[in-house]
């Protein structure tokens, strides 16, 4: 679940140097894997990699239902994929074909057979959560060093807000996770369908609205390395990636990452094959290449996202498997929480909210 | 025969080109959203003849346009973008006729160059040149960093991410389309009648106002059409340099699209913008005609 608008544009494409007619056409998140994979796949396999990366899952959603994409593996995430499965959008998974399932994570499946039933369609590739980014120095230094971190009452909370405003606070430009987090903190269900219940999230966002800078998914990666913004609600391996980045830069900002101690929501993007995907076959041989412990490990090392391989966790550097922020203690699994997809009319309710929230009419 | 034929030819091309895809969207308009792809409904299936097709018929409603007037939020953001594109529009002009009249006014050997370098940014990509004006308005951006260093300012200006931005983008984006046609009828003025006015006794000023400027009005409604039309619908633009306050049609048709996945809707809104900008046109054609008829 990244957004990079700037990449939006941004088209990979690798030929293959073997000369084949066979070509598997993928879609995914970008800055989302080891690019050393794609040139693997097709030396092992000999078949034409065609690598294609979108920024958001509604671009990816309108692809899917306006049919006849061309591709043949994508990666939803797991709200958007229960619909875009109802929609008859992807076929059925041919597990005689994908060997290297055997090293899917258990916790991982049982979570998100509640988008797939019977995990029938997809494997999950990468998990993550959506929590609290913070430049630890900028926030101690305006609200102390007790400072709640690790808790939504530091977006929430108008006093801490009306503090931190000068030293800049983004917010994900994604109602489907800023209203669940807003529902969370005020002690609702998170996971509400019921339109009253998300209409108090209102409350919640316009008390803090003058002190939010922004509303918006990707900028905050740029923002919190380089010192210009101080608190992001953020994806968990967006924030790490800006945490690296300061300290590549060296730049004197330390960079946290936090699930919130309230809770904070967990997704999934999942893999899965097109009804209309012009090529099963290599698909399914994509499909098993990712699932091999050694690539998703790769992967994981690469991105700093947690995956849903169980069998990769051996292979995974300290860095990764180590850090709570990706592999969370039991604790802070049995803390989080999951969504599931609006139906149309919810939908509405809440994108007129956000339009609400962010431009006040 | 002949005649018949060169007028034929771009009749077929409007309809294969502009009405087939608008009856497509304004069947889309009066359909109602449903979860299948595509994701609306009904579908029309021409396989059961007659009967199917007043099924079809009788499926479609209004349901969305009536839904449209009950927000506020709609009539709010075509406002907004008729206001954001009516101001842009007398800003380009007041920008660009001067260029294209100073354009005519150079020296003969010169006009070429001055010409190539009006359409000289299309060389580059429109999405990148947009860009650019981020690193240009930005917090840190150029245009902050001269105006501190030249003292003219202490606090950096915030331009990015406001209104201001939204109308620099449009100004630059759309001053060729403006300049071009503008340049193109004073190219054709008859210097002759502007010496007649003078010998008449016309000051310069006034021989520009009543001879200038009225021989350039072609050029310059044409001009303000190609500015006004584009920047209504404007949608790269507001989103890139606008904030969240900046409310266009453009970026509701997007959210309807793609955050609510109501391609009906967002094909009703679709269809309005297009109402709003065709009555203008007709309008103006039909006074355009008069004209011609009083003068012949």
């Amino acid at each position: 679940m990244k957004n990079h608008l700037m990449s939006a544009t941004a088209v990979l494409a690798l030929v293959a140097s073997v000369a084949s007619a066979e070509e598997v056409r993928v879609y995914n998140w970008s800055d989302y894997i080891d690019e050393n994979l794609l040139t693997k796949f097709q030396e092992e396999t000999g078949i034409e990699l065609i690598y294609d990366v979108f920024d958001s899952n509604e671009v990816l959603e309108t692809k899917m239902l306006a049919g006849g994409s061309g591709y043949d593996v994508v990666v939803p995430t797991g709200t958007f994929l229960q619909r875009q499965i109802s929609a008859g959008a992807f076929q059925k998974l041919d597990f005689d074909k994908l060997p290297n399932a055997g090293n899917l994570w258990d916790m991982v499946k049982d979570r998100t057979a509640q988008y797939d039933p019977g995990n029938a369609y997809s494997i999950n590739y990468m998990w993550g959560t959506t929590g609290l980014g913070v430049n630890v120095g900028k926030v101690k230094e305006l609200l102390g060093d007790d400072a709640p971190i690790n808790s939504l009452a530091l977006v929430f909370d108008p006093a801490n807000m009306e503090k931190l405003a000068e030293c800049g606070v983004h917010l994900l430009d994604a109602p489907a996770e800023m209203i669940p987090a807003a529902l969370q903190y005020i002690g609702e269900d998170p996971n509400s369908h019921d339109p009253d219940v998300i209409a108090k999230a209102e409350a919640v966002f316009m008390a803090v609205r003058p002190y939010i800078q922004k509303f918006n998914s990707s900028e905050y990666i740029n923002g919190l390395a380089n010192g210009e913004i101080c608190v992001a609600v953020g994806w968990s391996g967006d924030v790490l990636q800006a945490r690296d980045r300061a300290a590549e830069a060296d730049n004197g900002v330390e960079i946290a990452y936090n699930a919130a101690k309230e809770g904070s929501q967990m997704w999934f993007d999942q893999m899965a094959i097109p009804v209309d995907a012009p090529n099963v076959d290599g698909a399914h041989k994509f499909l098993n290449f990712i699932l091999d412990a050694q690539n998703m490990a790769d992967a994981s090392n690469y991105v700093y996202y947690a995956n849903g391989n169980k069998a990769s966790q051996a292979l995974l550097v300290e860095d990764v498997i180590g850090d709570p922020a990706i592999y969370p203690d039991d604790d802070t699994l049995n803390n989080l929480f999951t969504t599931t997809p609006y139906d149309i009319k919810v939908q509405r309710v809440v994108t007129r909210l956000w339009t609400k929230i962010k431009s006040g009419i | 025969m002949k005649r018949f034929t060169l007028i034929f030819i771009p009749y077929i091309w409007l309809a294969a080109l502009f009405l087939v895809p608008f009856l497509i969207v304004v069947k889309i308009s009066l359909s109602d959203t449903a979860l299948a792809i595509p994701p609306y409904k009904p579908a029309l299936d021409l396989a059961q003849g007659w009967a199917g097709l007043m099924a079809f018929l009788g499926d479609l409603d209004f349901e969305n346009f009536t839904f449209l007037a009950e927000d506020d939020l709609y009539w709010k953001a075509y406002l907004s973008s008729l206001k954001i594109a009516t101001i842009s529009t007398i800003l380009t002009l007041l920008i660009g006729y001067p260029i294209a009249y100073s354009m005519t006014r150079a020296a003969e050997e010169w006009r070429p160059t001055l010409l190539m370098l009006i359409i000289l940014p299309f060389w580059t990509s429109f999405l990148i040149r947009v860009y650019s004006w981020m690193g240009i308005l930005g917090q840190e951006g150029l245009l902050n960093q001269l105006l501190l260093w030249l003292h003219v300012i202490s606090e950096p200006l915030k331009i990015m991410n406001t209104p201001t931005a939204v109308y620099i983008g449009i100004v630059y984006t759309y001053l060729p389309f403006l300049v071009l046609p503008i340049y193109a009828a004073l190219d054709k003025l008859d210097d002759n009648l502007l010496e007649a006015a003078e010998d008449l006794g016309c000051s310069r000023f006034k021989a520009f106002w009543l001879v200038t400027i009225p021989l350039s009005m072609n050029g310059i409604v044409a001009g303000c059409f190609l500015v006004f039309i584009p920047a209504l619908g404007e949608f790269v633009i507001p989103s890139l340099l606008g904030g969240s306050q900046t409310l266009m049609i453009g970026k509701v048709l997007w959210e309807e699209f793609f955050s609510n996945r109501d391609w009906p809707v967002a094909s009703a809104v679709a269809v309005i913008l297009l109402l709003i900008l065709i009555i203008p046109i007709i309008l103006f054609q039909r006074n355009q005609q008069k004209q011609r008829e009083s003068e012949g």
